[in-house]
């Protein structure tokens, strides 16, 4: 007896009750599918993080300001003025620090911009020129910042393309001018788009130099961020030790533990977000495999049903000569076909379901062959797992007692 | 062919033991059409499940075509089902929506026979049962008499040993039971060993010899003929 023809066999008497089939395969098509696209959607947005964040500079390390520890009371995260335009200035010329390549002191605050009559709330940074080599940041019109705007507190702004087209939706952006707090400025130069979306999102900017946010428009003399790049990847390390000494010198700090700022790499924060995304891909796949096992139940619970309708003609074939390894190939393969004919329409499913989500939220669209093979063995597996006690239970009818049932 | 000696069958069910084979000792030799008679409760279904190696004695000694079947597992008492023993059933006991066709060859399946071997197998019988025409219906566009003759030609199919005929005409309309009890006497004819079971004693003369049970014991043993003669001055 061949394989092939029991499992043709198998397919005719699944197809006879058509209803039937597709109801036990259901549970699988549903748990195969949510795995199949919960995994795609985790990896598409652990890729699209990574891709935003390694798109926003290498060799980055980013100096916050944080609220000096050790008192009785701590400032909120952020909030702190402890950084400076001098502290800046210290890390780039100090002699032992050797490892830094490019240091980027940087002033940022949400504002209200107006123009054209068009009214958008958007990031202000006001960087230098060097900014733009740090955070990869080019021009697609005009010009970025330069070093002559910042030393004359020229009132220029260089432009995301959202901030573009939200302000300027069909007119060219580019010598138009715009009121940030009430104060106009000259668009000179209009960014190359890096796909961000959402909150952070790096499209949605407007680049001013240092001088003019720091004091035309927001009068402060402390800065949001010191971004510094290293020299390669390989001295991250080391440049951010550098960083911390000077630092601490400045701000006359004995303990690191207790310093006023806080230096995190690309690294540190790749992981962070890799890990997050992480944790939530293996929830949701876990709640998915849950319903794997749910759809697995159901395909037992079928083919106990289909081992007691068909007691007499089990009873019949054992009469006629099967063997019990002939009826539990029979069964188990019934139920194998149920469950991988339903993984690969819930593996169909899922990719097309994650193609469509990952569309709508503009995600990169990936899927993995481990998780295609993955689908189709678990698949296989459960009709195995799933199939066996009924198989075993029609193999073990006595054939007496079979043909006599009914 | 077969022997059968001091076989008993006792059933333990809770504390209640029930004989339904006490002591039963004969012999069929070849070619023989024999008939076992008895009311019910007489222990004739149990006999049958045992010389058709469904069921095992609790004591005794079966011998069919030279092996001893008594003490075999399950797989090997399939085997030799498979292999010496073509039953019929009284309820045909086909497949649902299968063809005629593929009924007869589920036994050479089993056999290992291939796919083609079988198909032309099938069709020889099904052709000597006179349903060369019917071969692609399936059991329900059979009537009762055809359906048996498919189970026939099912039997047939491996050139068994012994046909087991289990009250094969109980449940057909007495015309197509008298064209089915012709297929076994050409058969018998032909060389092949019939062991009938019935109670209904027109049937049973068909057969050469008959084997009376009643209460787990052969009361009589002989010849078809001779016991019809008795029948017909007892009337």
């Amino acid at each position: 007896m061949e394989y092939t023809e029991i499992i043709e066999e198998a397919g005719i008497t699944l197809t006879l009750n058509k209803l039937r089939t597709g109801l036990a395969m259901l549970g699988i098509i549903i748990g195969i599918g949510s795995v199949i696209a919960l995994v795609s959607l985790g990896q598409s947005s652990q890729a699209s993080v990574s891709n935003q964040i390694e798109s926003l500079g290498a060799n980055l390390l980013t100096v916050s300001p944080g609220s000096q520890r050790g008192g009785f009371v701590q400032g909120g995260f952020g909030s702190a003025t402890t950084l400076t335009l001098a502290d800046a200035e210290a890390i780039a010329s100090s002699p032992t620090a050797t490892d830094i390549a490019n240091v980027s002191p940087e002033y940022s605050k949400r504002a209200q911009v107006t123009a054209n009559g068009k009214n958008t709330n958007t990031s202000i940074t006001g960087v230098r020129a060097i900014y733009s080599t740090i955070h990869k940041v080019s021009v697609a019109e005009g010009v970025f910042i330069t070093a002559s705007d910042d030393a004359r507190q020229a009132k220029v702004a260089v432009i995301g393309p959202t901030t573009a087209n939200n302000l300027f939706a069909t007119t060219d952006a580019l010598g138009q001018s715009i009121r940030i707090q009430g104060q106009s400025f000259k668009v000179v130069g209009i960014t190359v788009s890096k796909g961000g979306t959402g909150f952070g999102n790096a499209d949605d900017v407007i680049y001013v130099p240092l001088s003019t946010a720091q004091k035309t428009l927001f009068g402060s003399t402390s800065l949001s961020s010191i971004a510094v790049e290293a020299k390669s990847a390989t001295v991250m390390t080391a440049a951010e030790d550098e960083i911390g000494y000077v630092l601490l010198d400045r701000h006359k700090i004995s303990s690191p533990s207790q310093a006023d700022f806080s230096i995190f790499s690309q690294n540190d924060i790749l992981s962070t977000a890799s890990s997050v995304t992480g944790t939530f891909t293996a929830l949701l796949s876990g709640i998915a495999a849950i319903s794997l096992i749910v759809g697995g139940i159901g395909i037992m619970n079928i083919m106990l049903v289909t081992v007691t309708e068909r007691t007499r003609e089990i009873g019949l074939r054992k009469a006629l000569g099967a063997k019990k390894k002939n009826i539990i190939a029979q069964f188990l393969i019934e139920s194998i076909i149920l469950t991988f004919v339903g993984g690969v329409i819930g593996m169909g499913i899922g990719i097309f379901a994650s193609f469509i989500i990952s569309k709508v939220i503009s995600l990169p669209f990936t899927i993995s062959i481990g998780s295609i093979g993955l689908a189709i063995g678990v698949s296989g597996a459960i009709g195995i797992l799933f199939g066996w006690y009924p198989a075993q239970k029609a193999a073990n009818l006595q054939p007496i007692e079979a043909l006599r049932y009914e | 062919m077969i022997q059968v000696s001091h076989v008993s069958k006792i059933y333990n069910t809770g504390e209640v033991e029930t004989v339904a084979l006490a002591d039963v000792s004969f012999n069929i030799k070849k070619g023989e059409f024999v008939a076992i008679m008895g009311p019910s409760g007489s222990g004739k279904s149990t006999l049958m499940h045992i010389l058709g190696a469904l069921d095992t004695p609790t004591s005794g000694s079966y011998v069919l075509d030279g092996e001893e079947v008594a003490k075999l597992s399950d797989d090997e008492l399939a085997d030799i089902r498979n292999r010496k023993i073509g039953f019929v059933f009284q309820a045909f006991n086909l497949l649902p929506r299968t063809s005629a066709l593929k009924n007869v060859t589920l036994p050479m399946m089993y056999a290992g026979i291939p796919k083609e071997k079988r198909t032309e197998i099938a069709e020889k019988y099904l052709k000597m049962v006179g349903l060369s025409d019917r071969m692609d219906h399936t059991s329900s566009q059979l009537s009762g008499g055809q359906q048996q003759r498919v189970a026939i030609a099912r039997a047939l199919s491996l050139n068994p040993a012994i046909i087991l005929a289990d009250e094969p005409t109980g449940n057909i309309a007495s015309a197509q039971a008298d064209e089915i009890m012709a297929i076994f006497q050409k058969l018998n004819e032909e060389g092949h060993t019939i062991l009938m079971i019935t109670h209904e004693p027109d049937i049973a003369e068909h057969a050469k010899r008959i084997i009376h049970l009643k209460d787990g014991k052969i009361v009589e043993d002989g010849n078809g003929h001779k016991q019809r003669i008795i029948w017909n001055t007892q009337k």
